[in-house]
């Protein structure tokens, strides 16, 4: 007898039934909004979006703002993932609490923050720095950035903030499942902390990593509150795929707006499946022997 | 030999004290206590994985007190036997000796020698994921005997294996003591276990540690 065809007490099923219901209730939502989409559009909205050249620079800036955000956010996601499951330190609850914050903080509050910080004396300097270091380097003449606020950077940050926080917790959560004996023995084995973190917790970590980088991506890909407020809504400068939905809105032109919500439903779509497929074929399965 | 003198650690509540005793060289010590009565902290202490207020640890004659982990010149086999679950069982029984720049040749020949002695030769080029409980803990011990330790701490390796797999095992640390002549302390609840292998037995209770007469143990005919 097959799993499924496991006899399961009659007394069960209006349990089942519940779950089935209350779940089911929640994916028919889900699935009728991407319907709802689809039939509001027609291929020729989808085509004349994806030819509008202010849209294809607005797709263009999400998917490379999106993924630098990705990076910066793993690469401060790990570390702080790790300390955060292995140490034990005054005030780490405090900080495990400041860390929640951009989780938490309404979107808008987070750019106006973002705005403000940069207005104080010690974001001005940093603006400062930055301009110069792009003034000297030829890069503002070449990639066209000048400065932080209002600029491209600016998309960048303001997704990082939220972004890295998701990644964060990601990380944290899958390196409190990874045994801290196994490190324990490749330590009695010779490995220093670095080696032990390198050889034996790093590769396992390797599917929160994919998750946490999928988070981040797909939360970078729809910040919009903090991009509008800390990097303003300029056309062919800082304009993202959700900025271009606002925009298009505000000038009442649905069709391109819907267009372009269905192209990032697709986009999210797409980076999900492929996630998974990698996620799925890990090697910690360990069921193809060499 | 191991030798523990005055050793002291307080973990919130809980707290050892001037905890002592010795485990001649390659002899068999078995450590036996009630759950949370410390075995654990004493072995992770000696291993360097836990930090002590007070005490010396000496092994083989060197004081180790200050001394890394990697530094002691242990073999460790935690209770569930902790494979790295990314790494095939030759990775795992080669890692030691590839952090010790061994030439390539000589790991080869002591990841043979190992395989032959545990019998885990089929398994090399495995996972660990869907090795039974007995192989798992075959290779734990092949991966803690790699670099050739002349410690080796056990913490409970036995205790989560069938009746037959379990006897299997001793008779395996039975012919591993005897061929590498490693002095061994060992962790169990079981006094058959206890009693099959022990050269040497150690029970702590209310935070002391006493060597207790093995044939007084014999005796004892509960079967646990």
């Amino acid at each position: 007898m097959s799993e499924s065809e496991a006899y399961r007490p009659p007394s069960d099923t209006p349990f089942f039934v519940c779950l089935g219901l209350l779940g089911g209730g929640y994916i028919l939502i889900i699935v009728c909004l991407i319907l709802a989409n689809s039939t509001f559009t027609t291929p020729g909205h989808l085509l004349a979006a994806l030819n509008a050249p202010e849209i294809r620079y607005a797709i263009r800036l999400s998917l490379v703002s999106c993924t630098i955000t990705t990076i910066l956010s793993l690469w401060v996601a790990v570390p702080i993932g790790y300390l955060m499951s292995r140490q034990q330190f005054r005030g780490k609850n405090f900080v495990d609490a400041m860390l929640d914050i951009p989780i938490v903080l309404p979107p808008l509050v987070i750019g106006l923050s973002l705005l403000i910080l940069f207005q104080t004396s010690a974001g001005k300097a940093v603006e400062q720095l930055f301009e110069d270091f792009m003034d000297r380097t030829g890069l503002a003449k070449r990639m066209g950035i000048t400065g932080i606020t209002y600029d491209i950077p600016s998309v960048i940050l303001a997704q990082f903030m939220v972004a890295c926080a998701f990644a964060v917790r990601t990380m944290r959560v899958t390196f409190d499942q990874i045994p801290v004996r196994q490190e324990h023995v490749a330590l009695t084995l010779g490995c220093s902390q670095s080696q032990s973190f390198w050889m034996v917790v790093f590769p396992q970590a390797r599917r929160g990593l994919l998750t946490a980088a999928t988070l981040a991506w797909a939360r970078a890909l729809g910040e919009f509150g903090p991009i509008l407020v800390f990097s303003g809504a300029t056309r062919f400068k800082t304009e993202v795929l959700p900025t271009t939905i606002f925009l298009e809105m505000s000038i009442g032109n649905i069709e391109a707006a819907v267009a372009v919500s269905l192209l990032m439903i697709l986009i999210a779509i797409a980076v999900l499946i492929l996630a998974r497929t990698f996620g799925l074929e890990s090697r910690i399965e360990g069921k193809a022997p060499r | 030999m191991i030798r523990v003198t005055d050793l002291c650690i307080f973990q919130g509540e809980f707290a050892l004290k001037d905890v002592s005793f010795e485990i001649p060289e390659g002899e068999y010590g078995v450590l036996m206590g009630k759950t949370g009565s410390g075995k654990t902290t004493i072995l992770e202490c000696i291993c360097g994985l836990r930090p002590m207020q007070s005490g010396t640890v000496e092994l083989s004659g060197s004081d180790v007190t200050r001394l890394k982990p990697g530094e002691r010149g242990i073999g460790y086999v935690p209770q569930d036997g902790s494979l790295f679950v990314t790494m095939t069982v030759r990775e795992q029984l080669s890692l030691a000796m590839t952090i010790r720049h061994w030439p390539m040749q000589r790991i080869d020949e002591r990841v043979n020698e190992l395989a032959e002695m545990l019998g885990i030769h089929g398994l090399l080029d495995r996972y660990p994921h869907g090795l039974s409980g007995g192989e798992i803990q075959r290779v734990a011990l092949g991966r803690a005997l790699s670099s050739g330790p002349s410690i080796l701490c056990l913490d409970e390796p036995l205790s989560a294996l069938d009746d037959e797999t379990h006897s299997e095992i001793c008779d395996l640390l039975d012919s591993v003591k005897q061929q590498t002549g490693v002095t061994i302390l060992h962790i169990t609840h079981r006094k058959r276990e206890m009693r099959r292998l022990a050269d040497k037995l150690l029970k702590i209770e209310d935070g002391i540690v006493e060597e207790e007469d093995l044939n007084d143990s014999a005796q004892d005919a509960s079967p646990a």
